[in-house]
């Protein structure tokens, strides 16, 4: 039976990487008594894997978790036994069964939400900029550097999505293994062409959500695919 | 949510800001204010190595149960944050409650190796807490060290209000009640530390003097007054079965360098190798019930999540239970548990368990022999003899394994270049052995890894009167082994890994110091040693400095042969092993004689009389 499990990270968990990250939801899931299926082997591991890494200091209210399980109990009990095992900054918010042909999330991801707020301050409005440097703009190219090679982007074909708002800058970017588009990417070539300078530390960034391509080629939320378990 | 010390630009600045959160699972956060005494517990190295020690779990638990008390973390920032530290002067913080350390009650400092004396001192100073103990105020926290170098504690006298000798678990309930009901008093640190002194396992060094001779060496060793014991006494559990340990392990998200539940399953050793301080200092052996282990494990397993277990003990093979104690790790197998199994003597029993738990064709058989030649095995008492290897080794080979590790000492006392010898030939009859199996049933090539270490003397060891080499003589003894393993028949499937001879050179300088080492210590920390058991940060060049402007002579500590007429620094411990066995046991070692172990026959060393363990044993 295949699972997915929305949590999300902030606070001092934001400072914990990828990898540990996965590490502690192995040991979550034994803890939680959650009846995962491991993988055969002489060192077997819980069958489970992460959509999309999140950078270490970036927060997350949409992080996603798929695993196998052999038997489950309802949504809530789940998430309660989860949820009181899980240190400050971690939260489960859903537990939700998926239909056995479910792709996983990892395969799924194509885009991602974000919000990037100053850690300290009021939020200027920055919409004018917006509208000027990237919304009329005809193209709006960048550098994007891979570990093999550099190559000319025009993010406004990536960028699905971006805007000035009280809490901060919203975009939606696309994500995923065809095109990830880090919001640092955009954020430093907005503020360059804005004239303005973006010290990186100074802001938070959270991601909000993550959307998989549903039939109709929509974007739905990777939250959608599953049904909760009575 | 808690305030963290550090601000987001300096956390995502530094290599790996999850060292300093505090934010682990079972962690336990108390306010600071709401209980009467802070206690911060530090392991001077960095914290994936800290969080892989046991000890500090234990007591770190057993602490925090106590309503007046809040136990938190400590452990080396890593060269880049010590950077920052000093630059930005932000004072040093425990990890649960993020405040400084300086504000605590007490500092206790768990020291389990030399090489970490110089991180004590970065401690010290981050925290803003005066190096030397006599130089601190009330504003300070009496700073308490503990763990296996505390058998001589004097390099570090100076700089530790006290030390608390033996095992944890035994007297800080006293020593914390002792505080508690002082601190309300409120009648200061001074009369503390003397009323604390009468604590046995208490040694309060400010509270002794010591006098030399012309020729170096200590004349006397008193305490300042009547009141205060001439002897410390080590302290140990006796009850093993009901001391504390840790239920609710904390669950580091960085990967410790053990990540896993560790089951501890006897202390001390009923071997004696003469140059082994842990085999003396934790006597008597004392064994925990399959009962009460089982207990434990299930216990810690649910409540970390770990996936694997392990055991920890001196000699696991020695367990009275072990075929028991082995089945009842299978049934944990079989539940998805990992096992990993610490190094067993090599039979047909523990092979088929090997076997079970590991890949063969992977996984590599360890034998410890230390020495290559009988002579030499039967000088440090080291009863693992030729034929049982290379039977071991046989079954093995015949069992599918073909990796084999080796591990020896090279500078053991008497040593002659036979011995260093019979270490590749010893190597070379392994391989003998496995080239003997028929080509078609064999795993490919074997190989062999000899691997040596240099051997230091320690406190409360036979060997404690022994002299060392100097550096160069150490690598020229590696060389005649290098030069020895070319010549043998089978030497393409043999690898030899040898250890740098300079780090060994200051263990033993360290391990064997006195308080005239205090000056050095602090000499070299000012011209920037820390992290000296890390390769890429020793510095032995500022060691070299360090001694050569503080007149020590390195020599003076390794070089001599002392007498064993000769008042030793740490002579004012008792550490359950008496001075007539140590004597005896080191002239046995001159006559290349034996000393059987407990369980065949008791030597007389002393430790009968704490009245348990296995002198006891019906
Ligand atoms: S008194 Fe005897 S049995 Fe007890 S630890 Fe010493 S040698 Fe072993």
């Amino acid at each position: 039976m295949k699972l997915r499990i929305r949590f999300q990270k902030t606070d001092s968990m934001k400072f914990i990487g990828h990898l540990d990250t996965m590490r502690f939801f192995q040991k979550l899931m034994r803890l939680a008594e959650i009846d995962v299926r491991y993988s055969e082997g002489f060192s077997p591991h819980p069958i489970m894997s992460f959509a999309l890494p999140l950078g270490v200091g970036v927060e997350s209210t949409g992080e996603y978790l798929d695993l196998e399980v052999h038997s489950t109990d309802a949504s809530e009990a789940s998430l309660q036994r989860i949820n009181t095992c899980m240190p400050e900054g971690l939260l489960a918010l859903s537990y939700k069964q998926l239909p056995d042909n479910a792709k996983n999330a990892m395969a799924l991801v194509a885009a991602a939400d974000y919000l990037i707020f100053p850690k300290q301050g009021e939020m200027q409005n920055l919409a004018e900029k917006i509208q000027t440097v990237f919304t009329d703009a005809p193209a709006f190219l960048i550098r994007k550097k891979t570990k093999k090679s550099e190559r000319e982007l025009d993010l406004k074909q990536y960028v699905y999505a971006f805007s000035s708002t009280e809490e901060g800058l919203f975009c939606r970017l696309s994500a995923g293994s065809e095109t990830n588009i880090k919001p640092e990417l955009l954020l430093d070539a907005f503020f360059e062409r804005a004239g303005l300078t973006f010290t990186k530390t100074d802001w938070q960034i959270r991601r909000l959500d993550l959307y998989g391509k549903n039939e109709a080629g929509e974007l739905q939320s990777l939250d959608a695919y599953g049904e909760t378990i009575w | 949510m808690r305030t963290l010390a550090l601000g987001d630009e300096i956390l995502l600045s530094v290599e790996k800001p999850a060292r300093y959160l505090g934010n682990e699972l079972n962690s336990c956060h108390k306010q600071p204010d709401t209980a009467d005494i802070r206690f911060v517990m530090c392991f001077p190295d960095v914290y994936e190595i800290g969080m892989s020690h046991l000890g500090m779990q234990i007591l770190y638990e057993m602490f925090n149960r106590r309503e007046d008390v809040v136990c938190e973390r400590l452990f080396s920032p890593w060269p880049d944050l010590h950077q920052i530290l000093k630059e930005k002067e932000i004072p040093l913080f425990s990890l649960e409650s993020q405040q400084p350390v300086k504000d605590a009650d007490f500092l206790g400092i768990t020291i389990q190796y030399e090489m970490c004396y110089t991180n004590i001192l970065q401690i010290l100073d981050l925290s803003g807490i005066p190096f030397f103990a006599k130089d601190r105020t009330e504003a300070d926290p009496i700073v308490i060290g503990g763990g296996p170098c505390v058998y001589n504690p004097e390099p570090l006298a100076d700089f530790f209000d006290c030390f608390y000798i033996g095992e944890g678990e035994v007297r800080y309930d006293e020593l914390l009640d002792l505080y508690g009901k002082m601190k309300k008093a409120r009648t200061g640190r001074k009369a503390f530390l003397l009323e604390a002194a009468k604590i046995p396992g208490i040694y309060v060094p400010s509270l002794y003097e010591v006098t030399y001779h012309e020729d170096g060496t200590i004349a006397s060793f008193t305490p300042e007054s009547p009141e205060i014991p001439e002897k410390i006494e080590k302290q140990l559990v006796l009850d093993f079965d009901q001391a504390p340990y840790p239920a609710k392990p904390l669950v580091p998200f960085l990967q410790p360098t053990q990540d896993r539940v560790v089951l501890e399953v006897q202390r001390g050793c009923i071997r004696g190798c003469r140059f082994c301080q842990a085999g003396m200092i934790y006597r008597p052996t004392r064994e925990k019930r399959l009962e009460t282990l089982s207990a434990c494990a299930d216990q810690m397993l649910k409540n970390s999540g770990h996936d694997e277990i392990s055991l920890s003990s001196l000699s696991t093979s020695d367990y009275t239970k072990l075929p028991e104690l082995l089945s009842f790790l299978m049934e944990h197998k079989e539940k998805g548990v990992n096992i990993s199994l610490p190094s067993l003597r090599i039979d047909a029993f523990s092979l088929d368990v090997m076997s079970k738990v590991q890949d063969v064709k992977k996984s590599s058989l360890t034998f410890a022999p230390e020495a290559g030649s009988q002579r030499m095995r039967n000088v440090i008492n080291k009863g693992l003899t030729e034929e049982e290897i290379l039977h071991g080794a046989s079954l093995a080979f015949a069992g599918g394994w073909n990796k084999v590790k080796l591990y020896f000492m090279l500078g053991l006392p008497t040593e002659t270049k036979e011995d260093i010898a019979a270490i590749p030939e010893l190597a070379e009859k392994i391989a003998e052995c496995y080239y003997e199996i028929p080509k078609e049933e064999r795993n490919g090539k074997c190989q062999i890894t000899i691997s040596t270490s240099f051997f230091v003397p320690k406190p409360f060891t036979p060997f404690q009167w022994a002299s060392m080499l100097p550096a160069e003589e150490y690598l020229n003894r590696a060389g005649i082994l290098k030069d020895t393993l070319k010549q043998q028949l089978n030497q393409k499937s043999i690898r030899y890994i040898y250890h740098e001879a300079k780090e060994t050179v200051l263990e033993g300088v360290l391990a064997r110091g006195d308080r005239r080492l205090s000056a050095a210590l602090l000499a070299v920390y000012r011209k920037g040693a820390c992290f000296d058991s890390w390769t890429e940060w020793f510095r032995p060049d500022l060691w070299d400095e360090a001694f050569a402007e503080t007149g020590i002579d390195p020599a003076f500590y390794i070089e001599r042969t002392r007498s064993t007429e000769e008042i030793l620094p740490w002579d004012f411990i008792d550490c359950g092993v008496t001075r007539a066995f140590l004597v005896r046991e080191w002239e046995q070692a001159r006559k290349e004689a034996v000393t059987p172990n407990c369980r065949k026959q008791c030597s007389g060393c002393g430790a009968k009389r704490y009245g348990g363990g296995v002198c006891h044993e019906a």
